[in-house]
């Protein structure tokens, strides 16, 4: 469940809940409406609480998108499920933003 | 989760056949002359099933798999030789695996005594493994990664590269996710086998944010993996996915050329591939290099070297590597047309299916009667055409429940195996006519009443090999199962070269139980058909098998609810033959239709012998009891009048008719009003409020819409049998009395 906040600075979102295969086709058009809507987007992932690789690849789609557009993406507040996928798939350096890291 | 519970079931209705496939081979692994076909079978079966519990996160599974492995690699490679003490041991292997999967299937927890036994089995496979690996020959451990071949480093001009880790490289097919595979979970078993030093996922076939499904995998993976595990092991991660997916395994110090296939049979840009091995570490920037350089040169040459035979010349891959992918190869391609020609159906569909062809044959009767009244001829003419259609429709309909009974024959091959131990005798199981056809229902209950057949002719048929010797038999008892088709019903016969019934033995005890009476006359074939009798049993001493007198009775119960007859054959000292006879199919009867008080009748029609008019002379009519007799041509022919027994109430026609039936080894007279005729018809069972209802087995809706109920007769011939004998114990004990 993705909800999307416009500010000053651009957009807000924050996901909630599972980014899996089950819920990715609602997730992308969430996604979409939020990419296109502001120059700067802050994605908070703080609230997934399970991620598998449908649900990376969703994120690897906002980024190369937003690449695309020459709009920005941060992904911030990593959830611990999240990093761990991250590491697993080696996309930490990939997305290039700040995390905490708790391995290595 | 659907989808992965969906391929969870997949897996394990897989590893169920395959567990079947291991069972059977084992068993025939000491009589093979050559074992090692056999052996390599039995090894990939528990390799797969170890395999894709790995990717489900089964670890019970995984663990104890990898110890029957473990056995029967060094058993494969010749360390250690088997016999049937192991083979044993791998079987009680094989159930415990079975166990483990039942468990996964019902989410259950292993009971506490199975899961004891599991780990002692574990123990003494290790201990097995151990101790073979000491005696065996001295050779280098196949799945060790050191035996990658260095004595040709000279002669091949392609070096090898520097790394110590493993490279794997995957391209996901799209459909995976749907599939239900996750690619993060294959990692994640993947650390399980070692670590993964570097990883890089690609996704260069993303489309643009617009276009890309969501539901659609674009992913892969390049991962430089540093691992002891052997090559098995790891492609084992992959054993789900390697039919659609691209999947290169490339163990350590794998020689350069093995990298340029790599980045030829994958989508992205050379340069850019090779980067990223560099990048992962699996290639230094001169190997790279080199490899490339190399490429071209191959390519300018253009020999065309089917790929097996390149990568065997050139000593890169573990030959039982080779042996299990080209065996795999094989086995998905036999699969593959398999599933052409046959589809998998739910048992409950098929069996809506029947029903619905059911109703059809019922309706079409129907309308087909109508039409006859109306005297219209072209109706019925066009009625009798749809009415041939009908029954072909419904006889293909039956034809896709029928299944072989092979199957189910060759699961007493285990049965015989471990019964015949147990007795301390030498049975072998010889099975003919596995190919004969019946249906599905048919199949499910025969087995039990065969079980029993089988385990009774090896207890009490089949003696100890030194008795067998001094009758001048071969050590080695002999049970055979054979089935074939005979009018109609299927045949199946269990026989054995076993002693035989003892005739003196059977009418001995026969009498004691008042079975056959004093000076009453049996003829060879009447006598061991006794033993079908409730209660009855010759056996000296009570074994756990049987003789406890439950049994034969039970059997012929069994088969008699499916409509069938047993009989047995013998000659004494030379052996016994059951055979059953049933019907090829529950769903459907040739029956005999009757009325009664405007309510219709069917009885099977197998059981009718004739048909004879009931004049008032010819009977003995008590009206106060359901039964009386009638002379039958001067043979006293006890009956049941239907009317009573059923209370149907009314008038008594001037004329009845009595239908003469065979069961049970007698004959019994049923009375009726009208005599309607033949009638093939489905049968429909009768709902729980009526599962008590005596006499009746099912019902079905004639012609004119009304409903017929078929007459259980063995239960009403039953019933008969033993007021009448209870009657004759009570007149002897009365006469005793008078004495």
């Amino acid at each position: 469940m993705l909800t999307f906040t416009e500010t000053d600075q651009g957009g807000r979102a924050h996901i909630e809940g599972p980014m899996t295969i089950h819920n990715a086709m609602n997730l992308k058009s969430q996604f979409m409406g939020a990419l296109s809507a502001s120059q700067h987007l802050e994605l908070n992932l703080a609230a997934v609480t399970e991620i598998d690789a449908a649900g990376l690849q969703l994120l690897i789609m906002a980024k190369q998108h937003q690449i695309h557009i020459q709009h920005e993406l941060n992904l911030i507040n990593h959830s611990e499920t999240v990093l761990a996928a991250f590491e697993m798939m080696g996309l930490v350096s990939w997305f290039n933003d700040p995390v905490i890291i708790t391995r290595q | 989760m659907d989808e992965i519970e969906q391929v969870l079931g997949l897996y394990i209705s897989e590893s169920r056949e395959l567990l079947d496939e291991m069972e059977l081979l084992l068993l025939n692994l000491e009589n093979e002359q050559d074992q090692a076909e056999s052996l390599n079978a039995i090894f990939r079966a528990a390799h797969t099933i170890k395999g894709s519990a790995g990717i489900f996160l089964l670890d019970d599974v995984v663990h104890f798999t990898h110890g029957v492995e473990s056995l029967l690699d060094k058993m494969r490679d010749g360390k250690i030789a088997s016999n049937s003490e192991l083979t044993s041991l791998l079987l009680d292997c094989k159930d415990h695996i079975s166990l483990l999967l039942d468990n996964v299937e019902h989410k259950t927890v292993l009971a506490d005594h199975d899961f004891l036994n599991g780990k002692a089995l574990l123990q003494t496979l290790i201990i097995v493994v151990k101790q073979g690996g000491t005696d065996g020959p001295k050779e280098p451990p196949n799945d060790n990664t050191q035996l990658v071949p260095t004595q040709d480093v000279e002669r091949e001009n392609s070096p090898k590269v520097l790394s110590d880790n493993w490279h794997i490289s995957v391209r996901y097919h799209p459909d995976s996710f749907r599939f239900g595979m996750d690619p993060l979970a294959i990692l994640r078993y993947l650390t399980t086998l070692g670590d993964i030093e570097s990883i890089t996922t690609l996704f260069p076939s993303l489309p643009s944010a617009s276009e890309m499904d969501p539901e659609t995998c674009y992913l892969g993976y390049e991962i430089n993996f540093n691992s002891q595990a052997n090559k098995l092991d790891i492609e084992g991660a992959f054993d789900f996915i390697r039919d659609d997916s691209q999947v290169h395994i490339i163990p350590p110090s794998s020689r350069i050329s093995d990298f340029i296939t790599l980045i030829e049979s994958l989508p992205e840009q050379d340069i850019q591939l090779g980067e990223i091995l560099v990048q992962s570490g699996s290639l230094t920037p001169n190997e790279l290099e080199f490899a490339l350089s190399l490429q071209r040169q191959l390519k300018s040459q253009s020999i065309e070297v089917p790929l097996g035979t390149l990568v065997v010349n050139n000593g890169l891959t573990q030959q039982p590597v080779l042996e299990s992918a080209i065996a795999k190869q094989n086995q998905i391609r036999d699969v593959k047309t398999k599933e052409i020609q046959s589809v998998r159906v739910d048992a409950e569909k098929l069996d809506q299916l029947i029903n619905l062809v059911g109703e059809l044959v019922i309706a079409g009767a129907s309308s087909s009667l109508h039409a006859h009244r109306s005297g219209d001829r072209v109706l019925i003419e066009s009625f009798s055409m749809l009415t041939r259609l009908v029954e072909e429709v419904r006889d293909a309909a039956l034809q896709l429940r029928m299944v072989q009974i092979g199957a189910t024959f060759t699961r007493f091959q285990r049965v015989v195996r471990d019964v015949a131990k147990e007795l301390g005798k030498d049975i072998e199981l010889v099975i003919t006519g596995a190919e004969t056809e019946l249906d599905k229902t048919v199949v499910e209950k025969i087995s039990d009443p065969l079980m029993h057949l089988v385990r009774n002719s090896m207890d009490h048929g089949i003696e100890t090999p030194d008795v067998r010797m001094d009758n001048q038999k071969c050590a080695k008892g002999k049970i055979t199962l054979n089935a074939y088709h005979d009018s109609g019903m299927i045949v199946i016969e269990v026989s054995d070269d076993g002693a035989g019934l003892n005739y003196e033995k059977i009418l001995k005890k026969a009498q004691q139980k008042g079975l056959v009476l004093e000076g009453e006359t049996l003829d060879v074939q009447e006598v061991n058909n006794l033993i079908f009798e409730p209660g009855f049993s010759t056996a000296d001493s009570v074994t756990n098998l049987s003789g406890r007198g439950v049994g034969m009775d039970v059997v012929k119960r069994n088969i008699t609810d499916l409509r069938g007859t047993v009989e047995v054959q013998s000659t004494f000292g030379h052996g016994a033959m059951f055979s059953i006879r049933l019907p090829l199919t529950l769903a459907i009867i040739d029956g005999f239709l009757v009325e009664i008080e405007k309510s219709s009748f069917v009885i099977p029609l197998n059981m009718v012998l004739e048909c004879v008019q009931l004049s008032e002379g010819n009977s003995d009519i008590d009206p106060n009891t359901q039964q009386s007799y009638i002379n039958l041509r001067g043979e006293v022919l006890p009956i049941i009048r239907l009317r009573s027994l059923f209370n149907l109430g009314g008038r008594v026609p001037k004329r009845e008719n009595v239908i003469v039936i065979s069961c049970l080894g007698s004959k019994v007279g049923l009375v009726v009003d009208k005599l309607v005729g033949e009638y093939h018809t489905f049968i429909k069972p009768l709902g729980n409020i009526f599962i008590h209802i005596q006499g009746i087995s099912g019902s079905t809706v004639i012609g004119s819409g009304e409903v017929a109920l078929i007459l259980d007769v063995p239960n009403l011939v039953q019933k008969i049998l033993t007021t009448e004998s209870a009657k004759a114990l009570y007149s002897q004990t009365e006469r005793m009395n008078v004495q």
